[in-house]
């Protein structure tokens, strides 16, 4: 069973919660050319190890960021986001 | 008889090794990347169709024990989308003469396939599919619960139940095949040709020069080639990072399992995308059962027992006499999921790099035309027609090739 521990409500099971995907970035307004869209909407990193990623808990209507192996499924960190400096 | 007695009282059978194990050569004209049911079909017929047979196949374990060994065998072309449904209706044909083509029974068996649907929605999905198909010349249609009764009557039609059963997609090509007589009749037919198939040798690395393919690393030593074909499936993006090509590509487990042998009852395949469940019976009287994708991202082979709980319920409910049977063994296979649930072949940035990727949950019974078609493209350096919907750039071009008729869509 995997565990998710939710920032708000804390450790669950993960039949609580949605999977979001990987975290990708979003292109700087004054950098938007197709080819960064395009890489931003379907390009994927599809990380074998540690993978920081959304998560969504249906209990509570959060969205929160977990940094989870892909292979082990083991869920090391999880936080809210924070816009990165 | 007599013969096949002898020959195992004494231990010396006399069938042949089906293929040959080679040294690496220094250097091969194509490399292909995974000896899967893609991988060596495409080696097969590049040998066949083309005369190209300096060809490698790399393997990391065995052959066929990824994704085509982890299927669960239902080949069918009832697709959504008419790119779709032409490319796999090929496939559905070359199944048809695969057992005489490789001269190796890979029993075929096209015993029908229901789609069901439970809601009205799904019943308007299946009343389109059926019309994409007629158009294209496959044999599909919608059929409702009087008919039903007669295709399946071990199916529970009863309308107390969660979500009732309104009608199906009657897809009568459609069948099973064994998936290992398919993997080894390639191996053989593309090894008798001259192809090399290396087992137990991974690519750990792709070298390029101005943006060229020029070598392959491998654990057992380095490939001169100018041609790489990645037939990954589940990893293909390990692959492609070496060079440096980004995928749409997220690798997710699809689980499956069997359970203890029955007497023959079930003669066709039912498929229920609402309720996210396939069964079939196996030769054997095995029942094969599978489910839609986990939902998170995955590269574990390590299944579980939400799945199995979930599946079971589902199945149930179309087929509450099972309730007894016993599951003889479970498993999982790491599928490449794109955002359109079409495959990406061709092409790609890279000179020399070519993909037949993102397979999802419909690799197996694309194997064959995908073999051929690939093999095409390497020996003409074109596209052919029928594979271009599905190429790389499609995504920058925003022209996505929604298959909605793909297994692991609810609809």
């Amino acid at each position: 069973m995997i565990i998710v521990t939710c920032p708000n409500c804390g450790a669950r099971n993960v039949s609580e919660f949605r999977f979001g995907g990987e975290l990708t970035q979003r292109p700087a307004p004054d950098q938007l050319t197709r080819a960064a869209w395009v890489d931003t909407l379907y390009m994927r990193t599809n990380v074998l190890g540690v993978q920081r990623e959304w998560w969504y808990h249906d209990a509570c209507g959060s969205w929160f960021i977990a940094e989870r192996h892909t292979k082990t499924h083991k869920v090391l960190k999880t936080y809210f986001w924070e816009a990165e400096a | 008889m007599t013969q096949l007695i002898r020959q195992g009282m004494n231990g010396r059978h006399s069938l042949k090794r089906m293929w040959r194990d080679h040294d690496l050569k220094d250097s091969y004209d194509v490399v292909i990347v995974g000896g899967g049911v893609h991988g060596l079909s495409t080696a097969y017929y590049l040998a066949k169709n083309h005369g190209i047979t300096n060809v490698a196949v790399l393997e990391k374990r065995y052959i066929g024990g990824g994704n085509s060994g982890r299927n669960t065998t239902i080949i069918r072309s009832n697709y959504l989308t008419p790119e779709g449904v032409a490319f796999y209706d090929e496939s559905v044909k070359l199944y048809e003469n695969l057992s005489l083509d490789l001269d190796y029974n890979v029993l075929f068996s096209q015993r029908g396939h229901l789609t069901l649907a439970h809601t009205d929605s799904a019943l308007r999905t299946m009343r389109w599919r059926a019309e994409v198909n007629q158009l294209q010349g496959v044999d599909s249609r919608v059929v409702y619960p009087d008919e039903l009764a007669k295709l399946c009557p071990q199916l529970n039609l009863r309308d107390d139940v969660r979500y009732p059963i309104l009608g199906a997609l009657y897809h009568a090509p459609g069948g099973i095949v064994r998936h290992n007589p398919v993997v080894w009749g390639y191996a053989r037919g593309a090894d008798q040709r001259g192809a090399h198939i290396h087992q137990n040798t991974e690519v750990t690395g792709i070298e390029t020069e101005n943006g060229k393919v020029t070598a392959v690393q491998t654990t057992r030593g380095r490939i001169k080639t100018g041609m790489v074909v990645n037939q990954t499936a589940g990893f293909c993006t390990l692959i492609s990072d070496m060079v440096g090509v980004r995928l749409p590509i997220t690798s997710h487990q699809l689980q499956a399992c069997v359970t203890e042998a029955l007497k023959p009852f079930l003669d066709v395949v039912v498929v229920s995308g609402s309720l996210h469940s396939y069964i079939s019976q196996a030769d054997r009287g095995e029942l094969v059962m599978g489910a839609e994708i986990d939902p998170y991202t995955s590269y574990s082979y390590d299944s579980t027992l939400s799945f199995l709980e979930s599946l079971c319920q589902n199945i149930l409910e179309l087929f509450p006499f099972l309730a007894r049977v016993k599951i003889l063994r479970q498993w999982a296979g790491v599928c490449d999921m794109t955002p359109d649930f079409s495959p990406i072949m061709g092409f790609t940035p890279v000179e020399g790099f070519l993909v037949d990727v993102g397979w999802g949950t419909y690799g197996f019974k694309a194997g064959p035309v995908s073999g051929k078609r690939m093999a095409e493209l390497i020996a003409t350096q074109k596209t052919p027609d029928l594979i271009a919907p599905f190429r790389l750039s499609r995504f920058e071009e925003g022209k996505l090739v929604g298959e909605k008729g793909a297994a692991s869509v609810g609809h």
